[in-house]
C-alpha cells in the first residue's frame, strides 16, 4: 500500500497514539517473578505427580477388597 | 563470543536453567519493548513478558539453536500479546501512561485523537496489530510479517483490511482522514 493512499489515516493514528521507543525497559527485575513462576509450577507438577500415585493405589485397594468390581471398573475406563 | 551464545543456546534447548536465565536477561529488554509496542500498557507489557519467556521455557526443547532466538521469542511474544488483546474489552479512553506525541498538531482535537484511538482499539487483534505496527510503528512490513508468523503478502493484506475498517468506523464519525 502506498503513502499517499494512506492519506491522512497514518498521520492521525501516529498522533493519537504516539510511537512507543523500543527500549520500554521493565520498571523492575522480572527473574525472581519468573523464578517464582517456575517454582509454582514445578510444585504443582508434584502434587499431580503425588495425586495420580494416590489415585492408582486406591484403585488398586479397590480391585483387591472388591474383585467383582473389575467389570464395572472396565466398563468405566 | 559466537561460540559462547550458540554453546547458551544448545544448553537452553536441553532444558537448562542457568541458560534460560541467560537469555531471559539478555532479552528481556527487547521482548518487553516489542510487547510494548502492541499493547501500549507498561503493566501489561510487563506480565506479558513473564508469559512470553514462561512460554519460551515450556516450549525449548522444539527451539532449533540454528534459527536464533530473538526471533523466536518475538513470534512467541507476538502470540502472547494476540491472546492478551483477545481477551479485553475495546479502550474506549487513550492510553494515559504514553506520552502525547512530541509537537502534536493542535489542529487535531483530543476528540479525534480519542475517536482515532477507539476505532483502532475496535479492530480485531490480528488486524489491530497488523496496524499498529506497520502504520503506527512504522515497522517493515518483513518485520512485522515475521513476527505474525505470516507471509508479507498476508501481513500487507491486513493493514489493508484494518486502513479499510479504520476508514469506515472513522467515516462514520465524521472524520475524515
Amino acid at each position: 500500500m502506498k503513502e499517499d493512499e494512506l492519506g491522512g489515516l497514518k498521520g492521525l493514528l501516529r498522533e493519537a497514539l504516539p510511537p512507543v521507543s523500543e527500549d520500554g525497559v521493565p520498571e523492575r527485575d522480572l527473574w525472581p517473578a519468573m523464578l517464582r513462576r517456575m517454582d509454582a509450577k514445578a510444585a504443582g507438577s508434584q502434587f499431580a505427580l503425588w495425586f495420580d500415585g494416590a489415585l492408582l493405589a486406591g484403585l488398586a485397594g479397590v480391585v483387591v477388597v472388591f474383585p467383582k468390581a473389575i467389570p464395572l471398573l472396565l466398563y468405566y475406563l | 563470543m559466537q561460540n559462547e551464545e550458540s554453546d547458551v543456546l544448545n544448553r537452553f534447548q536441553l532444558g537448562d536453567t542457568a541458560a534460560f536465565e541467560t537469555l531471559f536477561r539478555v532479552h528481556q529488554r527487547a521482548v518487553h519493548g516489542w510487547l510494548l509496542r502492541m499493547v501500549r500498557n507498561h503493566a501489561a507489557a510487563e506480565d506479558l513478558t513473564l508469559e512470553t519467556f514462561w512460554r519460551i521455557h515450556q516450549a525449548h526443547a522444539r527451539f532449533h539453536p540454528a534459527q536464533g532466538f530473538e526471533g523466536w521469542a518475538r513470534r512467541i511474544a507476538t502470540r502472547a500479546a494476540l491472546d492478551w488483546l483477545r481477551g479485553r474489552k475495546v479502550e474506549c479512553e487513550l492510553p494515559a501512561e504514553i506520552p502525547a506525541a512530541m509537537g502534536a498538531d493542535p489542529a487535531v482535537s483530543a476528540e479525534i485523537r480519542s475517536k482515532v484511538a477507539l476505532a483502532l482499539g475496535r479492530l480485531p487483534p490480528k488486524l489491530r496489530i497488523a496496524a499498529t505496527l506497520a502504520l503506527i510503528e512504522d515497522l517493515p512490513g518483513k518485520e512485522v510479517a515475521e513476527a505474525l508468523g505470516i507471509s508479507l503478502a498476508a501481513q500487507k493484506l491486513r493493514v489493508f483490511r484494518a486502513v479499510r475498517l479504520l476508514r469506515k468506523e472513522l467515516e462514520q464519525q465524521g472524520i475524515k482522514p
